[in-house]
């Protein structure tokens, strides 16, 4: 089959400007995919080498402070590999260059050899000298933020005396992936905490915990499940004061971490199908069509002898030809995008290893899905061109039966000239093909719009948290808890306008079998500072009694208004209360739980205890109260709004904007690939009568008018259809992406919708002029003399 | 006269053979186009006979295109029988037309239908790519005399050109039979002239049983035998005692 395959090749060449363009749609879909889930798979893979590595622990438990035998008969505990006791401190520290006073953790490492577990990877510098206690090695996120290096100084008060630092290394962890400080922030304020690690010798004189420990992890038997041990080692650290033991599930840069691959995941899944599902909606059209022009050819083959097998076979393969061409580009695309992608993550969660892994079952199901749907285009059409006899197939397709469409019958075309009365009849006498045409452009006005959304939904919420929710400019976090008077001390501090008290108590809250561990925050009901909102932004007031939940905790508890949950409290004499709980507030962020602060100071049997403040502060004088507030021993942390915000959208824009770059240049490819292919494919059905047209007078311009016109229309009619896809699309990835931590909401910005439709116009208008300089290129007796 | 020339198929004279190729028995074809129905053949009988030159006559929609396109195995009638040799065409599957089409049938079409990406000599390889016992392709070019175009895409090509390929192309299988459907519809009068000059070269040389179907009554004066038709049915067959030469031919 020579020959044939010469046409093949032939054809290939000659169609290979909308070839190309159906490559080019193929390979965006093929390369989001690819990118998306290599990146996800290679995350993965270094988070669990990275853990493994560096003897991440599988237990955590913190006590008031316990001798170390007892560290020595937790080993004994069936299933636990290995343990490793520490002392953990958090100190006020003094910042080079940072007005406000920062909190740093201060985390032993044993003096004579590495950690058992949650080892630390050493950056730069040096490990510390065994027992000084003047020397610290700084986790790198911390020293990044405040340009600290090995070398370098810093103030802390150790046991209410301020004492100088010096910093030999910088390190990572994977116990501080994220640096939370555990004080209800929900991102990390990488300039205001900190984590340091410092000799266990020196550390035990510094806070009297010689042969002691405060804080322990464990390291289990692979396959063991840590709930026996875990009610064994609570059972043996009650009474040490230990709030009970977590695992990796509640451990927060652990959990925080999987719940950004798990949206990672959703995101690497949803889009990519969605991406992938419109590229082959969006070949199959355009293959159909290409196919569906060659049924003179297609009989003539027949007449000579040739079977349906292989005219199949011969078309299969011009469609074979744009897929794997597509394909082997965007598997090439996709993998350097992957790997590019996968330094920039292992960079921003400072995972000092580097796995890319692309596995041959990712590329395959891209080919497969892409090649299977262009493919499955090509083979429809070659069915219906090779099922009618040769002989009518020769003949140009019937022209279709004439009727008055819609339009016409309501008598609309009186008020329209010649052009448009063709253009309108031209759309109403194939529907069917008219709307394909519409859906395939409306998908990529979808997909332009799902590129974006989730930076959409982001800014939302960024906005919604911190112009509605939070609106103080400090929290201040006691050591301990305080009389509520400690909230009128702060207002004669310097620049303080406002201060608001707030409760945080630690709790387990349980309901049936469900548990979670929270902060219950007890907040005055009147609250300005800090505000109860709804995800549509509406503003609750806190009732006298009872909790309020998030419709997140809710959820995972099980509970519904009415219900009551057990609360067992983790510090003071650690009692378990019932809870009434009186309403749900549906927040994006978290899963919180609120009170009244004066029905939590019942709950827990005190009076007017508050944990904290939020300020209201004058900017001017702000220098001054951080100042201040670093030399004040009873302030544990402080959080400045302006600082969070920051953090914020950093944390999110870093690692949004390069896969929402990637994927607007993807969507905007798709959508000109599919824009071009409709318009040159409907020049190509229908330049014989265009030619005739020109043939009886009619202009150039006139004639373009007609055949623009109709893709015109077609796109006028597409771009609300894409919006509404578009925002089921971004609905679907919404419920895909939310976790226990936030909910993404399905909120799309105008300028989105703007910008789609703009991009769209444009890759019409684009087409438009291309297409229109075939037009004028028409030789009109070639196109007239061959056929009646 | 009708009823004389089916009766003595031993008198078909020309090229000699004297066994029926074709049988064709009540044939009817009746297309649906939209909300019209168009009887195109009704009732049609007649028989080919080996080696022969048949001319088909009648004006445009008298069924002549219809009738040949059933005999080529391209479409299949809604009522009666058509045989080829001892195999009933009507009741054959599509597998076993396709096979038909490929080892005993050469069309040649009015407006040629030369596949546009394809050079001439690899129009004809197409056929000869898939043909039992094919002459070379590059003889089947030289028969029509195109020895020196056969690197020629079809848009390259004359009318006249390509419409030799499109012989070329029917015959490099040697063909049972080669039907030709308005072969000089499309070309001058000198041009036509030399293309039925190879047609008939064709038949002579290779014995090749060949019908042509014209509206052309000119034409019918190289024929063995003419069989005209006129809305669907044969009104007249005929033999021609002597035939003219196609370059005798004139209109």
């Amino acid at each position: 089959m020579k020959a044939l395959h010469r046409k093949l090749f032939r054809d290939v060449v000659h169609m290979r400007g909308q070839l190309f363009a159906v490559a080019l749609v193929v390979m965006c879909g093929v390369a989001t995919f690819v990118t998306m889930v290599s990146v996800y798979q290679s995350l993965l893979a270094t988070r669990a080498a990275y853990y493994q590595r560096y003897r991440f622990s599988d237990l955590f438990a913190s006590v008031k402070r316990a001798p170390e035998s007892v560290a020595r008969e937790v080993e004994t505990i069936p299933g636990v590999a290995s343990v490793q006791s520490r002392i953990v401190m958090d100190v006020t520290l003094d910042v080079p260059g940072l007005g406000e006073p920062a909190t740093g953790r201060l985390i032993s490492l044993p003096d004579d050899r590495e950690p058992l577990l949650n080892d630390i990877y050493l950056r730069r510098g040096a490990r510390f000298d065994p027992g000084r206690s003047d020397q610290v090695i700084v986790s790198e996120a911390f020293a990044l933020a405040n340009r600290l290096s090995p070398g370098d100084s810093l103030g802390a008060i150790l046991n209410g005396h301020l004492r100088r630092l010096r910093i030999v290394g910088v390190a990572l962890s994977p116990e501080y992936v994220y640096e939370f400080s555990g004080r209800g922030s929900l991102f990390p304020d990488n300039r205001r905490f900190g984590i340091m690690w410092m000799s266990r010798d020196a550390m035990s004189a510094m806070f009297d915990m010689k042969g002691a420990f405060n804080d322990i992890c464990l390291g289990l038997v692979p396959g063991v499940s840590g709930r026996g041990v875990m009610d064994r080692l609570n059972h043996m650290l009650d009474r040490y004061g230990s709030p009970g033991a977590y695992d990796r599930n509640d451990q927060m840069s652990a959990r925080f971490l999987a719940d950004e691959l798990s949206q990672l995941r959703s995101s690497a899944v949803t889009v990519p199908v969605i991406f992938l599902g419109v590229a082959a909606f969006l070949l199959n059209i355009v293959l159909a069509r290409l196919v569906g022009m060659q049924r003179d050819q297609i009989a003539v083959l027949k007449a000579f002898g040739y079977g349906d097998r292989a005219v199949g076979l011969h078309y299969f393969e011009f469609a074979l030809f744009a897929v794997l061409v597509g394909a082997a580009l965007g598997t090439g695309l996709g993998m350097w995008l992957g790997l590019g992608l996968t330094k920039i993550y292992t960079n921003y969660y400072r995972f000092p290893i580097l796995t890319y892994v692309a596995g041959p079952d990712v590329i395959a199901w891209a080919i497969i899905i892409a090649g299977g749907a262009a493919l499955l285009g090509a083979l429809s059409a070659v069915r219906r061109a090779v099922k009618l006899p040769p002989a009518e197939a020769m003949r140009p397709a019937l022209p279709q039966r004439f009727t008055a469409g819609p339009v016409e019958r309501l008598g609309l075309t009186r008020f329209m000239g010649a052009n448009t009365r063709m253009v309108v009849r031209s759309l109403e006498r194939n529907p069917l093909k008219a709307f394909l045409s519409i859906l395939g452009i409306a998908l990529s006005v979808a997909i332009l719009i799902t590129g974006s959304f989730s930076y959409d939904a982001i800014t939302y919420m960024n906005d919604l948290q911190f112009q509605t929710i939070e609106r103080e400019d400090v929290t201040v976090v006691f050591n301990s808890g305080l009389s509520a008077s400690a909230a009128y001390d702060l207002l004669n501090l310097p620049g303080v306008i406002r201060a608001e008290p707030f409760r945080s108590v630690p709790v387990k809250m349980r309901a049936m079998n469900h548990m979670r561990q929270l902060a219950l925050q007890g907040l005055p009901s009147r609250s300005d500072l800090r505000r109860i909102v709804d995800s549509d932004r509406r503003r609750r007031m806190l009732p006298s009694e009872g909790v309020v939940l998030t419709t997140n905790l809710a959820q995972l508890l099980g509970v519904r208004v009415g219900d009551s949950v057990a609360v067992e409290v983790l510090e003071g004499d650690r009692s378990t209360r019932r809870l009434i709980v009186t309403g749900t507030v549906d927040e994006l962020l978290g899963t919180s739980a609120y009170m009244e602060i004066t029905a939590l100071n019942r709950l827990m049997r005190e009076q007017g205890t508050i944990s904290g403040a939020y300020l209201a502060v004058d900017g001017k004088q702000a220098p001054e109260l951080y100042e201040k507030l670093k030399r004040t021993p009873a302030v544990a942390g402080v959080a400045v709004r302006r600082a969070s915000l920051e953090s914020f959208e950093k944390t999110i824009a870093e690692s949004q904007n390069i896969t929402r770059f990637a994927i607007v240049i993807f969507a905007g490819v798709i959508a000109f690939g599919v824009v071009y292919n409709s318009a040159r494919i409907s020049l190509s059905e229908r330049g014989r009568e265009m030619a005739s047209l020109r043939v009886l007078g009619f202009s150039k311009g006139e004639v373009a008018l007609m055949l623009l016109g109709e893709q015109a229309i077609l796109t006028v009619l597409a771009i609300p259809l894409g919006f509404g896809l578009g925002y089921l699309f971004s609905a679907s990835i919404s419920a895909a992406a939310s976790s226990d931590l936030y909910r993404i909401p399905a909120v799309i910005a105008a300028a989105t919708y703007a910008r789609a439709a703009i991009m769209v116009v444009v890759a019409s208008l684009f087409s438009a002029l291309l297409v229109r300089r075939r037009l004028y290129r028409l030789d009109l007796v070639d196109v007239l003399k061959t056929r009646e | 006269m009708d009823d004389h020339a089916r009766a003595n198929p031993a008198n078909t004279g020309a090229g000699g053979g004297d066994a029926v190729v074709f049988r064709v028995r009540n044939v009817s074809k009746i297309y649906t186009m939209g909300e019209v129905e168009v009887r195109a053949l009704n009732d049609v009988s007649l028989e080919l006979y080996n080696g022969e030159l048949l001319v088909l006559l009648g004006a445009s929609g008298s069924g002549k295109s219809t009738l040949l396109n059933i005999l080529g195995g391209l479409d299949l009638p809604t009522s009666g029988h058509v045989t080829f040799r001892d195999q009933d065409l009507t009741a054959a599957t599509e597998q076993q037309l396709t096979r038909y089409r490929r080892d005993a049938v050469g069309f040649v079409f009015q407006f040629y239908n030369l596949i546009p990406s394809l050079t001439a000599l690899e129009n004809v390889q197409l056929v000869t790519d898939v043909a039992v016992k094919p002459m070379p392709a590059s003889e089947a070019l030289a028969m029509v005399g195109l020895t020196e175009r056969v690197g020629h895409f079809p848009a390259q090509l004359s009318g006249g050109e390509q419409q030799r390929v499109a012989i070329a192309r029917a015959i490099a299988k040697r063909p049972d039979v080669l039907l030709c459907d308005e072969p000089t519809g499309a070309l001058d009068f000198t041009t036509g002239k030399m293309v039925l000059d190879v047609i008939d070269r064709v038949n002579r040389e290779l014995g090749t049983t060949t019908a042509i179907i014209t509206h052309n009554a000119a034409i019918a004066a190289m024929a063995d035998r003419v069989i005209r038709m006129s809305s669907g049915q044969v009104v007249e067959t005929r033999r021609n005692e002597v035939k003219s030469a196609p370059e005798d031919l004139s209109w």
